[in-house]
């Protein structure tokens, strides 16, 4: 970009002085270059603070809210195209569409393969146009991506299951996924969508760990030896934002599964 | 630098002028695809929302 700029000074010297640019060409050369690289290496690293702040967190963002919108709409007419039948044999035990289920009737279904789509995510406090497609595994290939942003822990409950589904995403960078974890008030609902229907958690307690704090994942979290009987939503990301010294973590509890969109999200669904 | 790679490019000043454009979106197609993700990396090792890595 600074070439067209940078040209009329050097052409025009060139002419009158052909003679003396042999002789302190070289010289006079070797600092201009060593000096545009100098003034090219500031605009990169200025181009990168521009790519992390604008491009990797708002553009990124609006990607991964389409890759889920995408997602969703698909999973949507599958179900509907394979509806009638399933839901006539399922619907006896069942307390009509749209309301929610027992936990007994929950579907759960089983661990995908690495990278492969585990479910949506809505939380409505993150944002209405916030969504998230979650994809098995949370390594950078998963958290690092345009289409995902937010990994299962490998191993975890699926969504619905007893135990702990655990999911985690970075809170700034790479789509600012989990940016907005603390504004999470108790009660407030996140909704997780499959190809069987929507799982509705209620958010319940925060709590700061240590990085290595890998027993937040456990079944019923800190506790290796309990039995699990609960239905958890457990999130990671790093705290404070920008850094990562500590983890925050958000626990939520399962209220209710439906086949249909819940109202709170409908409009926002497919 | 940049001099000399103005000569070098041939044509009328448009034709440079595009050919430069053309580069530009390559080099810049080139940073946010490879080296910004790779630094990002680099400067955010520990930067992850995962417990236990």
């Amino acid at each position: 970009m600074s070439a067209p700029v940078s040209t009329p000074g050097p052409a025009a010297d060139e002419s009158p002085r052909r003679g003396r640019r042999n002789r302190g060409g070289a010289r006079v050369s070797i600092v201009g270059v060593f000096g545009e690289l100098l003034v090219t290496a500031g605009v990169i690293v200025l181009l990168f603070i521009g790519w992390q702040n604008w491009w990797n967190s708002w553009v990124l963002n609006a990607q991964q809210n389409g890759a889920a919108s995408q997602l969703s709409k698909e999973w949507l007419q599958e179900s509907g195209e394979s509806g009638d039948g399933s839901t006539a044999s399922s619907a006896p035990s069942g307390s009509g569409s749209g309301q929610a289920q027992t936990s007994s009737t929950i579907p759960v279904s089983d661990e995908p393969s690495h990278a492969q789509a585990v479910g949506i995510m809505y939380v409505p406090r993150f944002g209405t146009e916030w969504r998230r497609t979650i994809r098995e595994g949370t390594g950078d290939d998963v958290l690092n991506s345009y289409d995902a942003g937010v990994g299962h822990y490998d191993g975890t409950a699926m969504p619905g299951g007893v135990g702990n589904f655990a999911v985690a995403a970075h809170d700034t960078g790479w789509g600012n996924t989990f940016l907005h974890m603390q504004n999470l008030r108790v009660g407030d609902k996140i909704y997780v969508q499959t190809k069987d229907g929507f799982y509705t958690y209620a958010f319940r307690n925060y709590e700061y760990v240590q990085p290595t704090a890998v027993d937040v994942l456990l079944p019923v979290p800190h506790e290796a030896k309990a039995k699990a009987s609960d239905r958890l939503l457990t999130m990671t990301t790093c705290n404070p934002p920008y850094h990562s010294v500590e983890r925050l973590i958000a626990y939520g509890v399962l209220e209710s599964f439906s086949k249909t969109p819940p109202a709170a999200i409908a409009s926002e669904v497919g | 630098m940049y001099g000399a790679l103005w000569r070098v490019l041939p044509g009328p000043w448009w034709v440079r002028v595009l050919i430069l454009l053309v580069l530009l979106v390559l080099v810049l197609w080139a940073l946010v695809t490879w080296v910004f993700p790779w630094v990002d990396s680099l400067l955010n090792a520990n930067e992850q929302g995962t417990v236990g890595t």
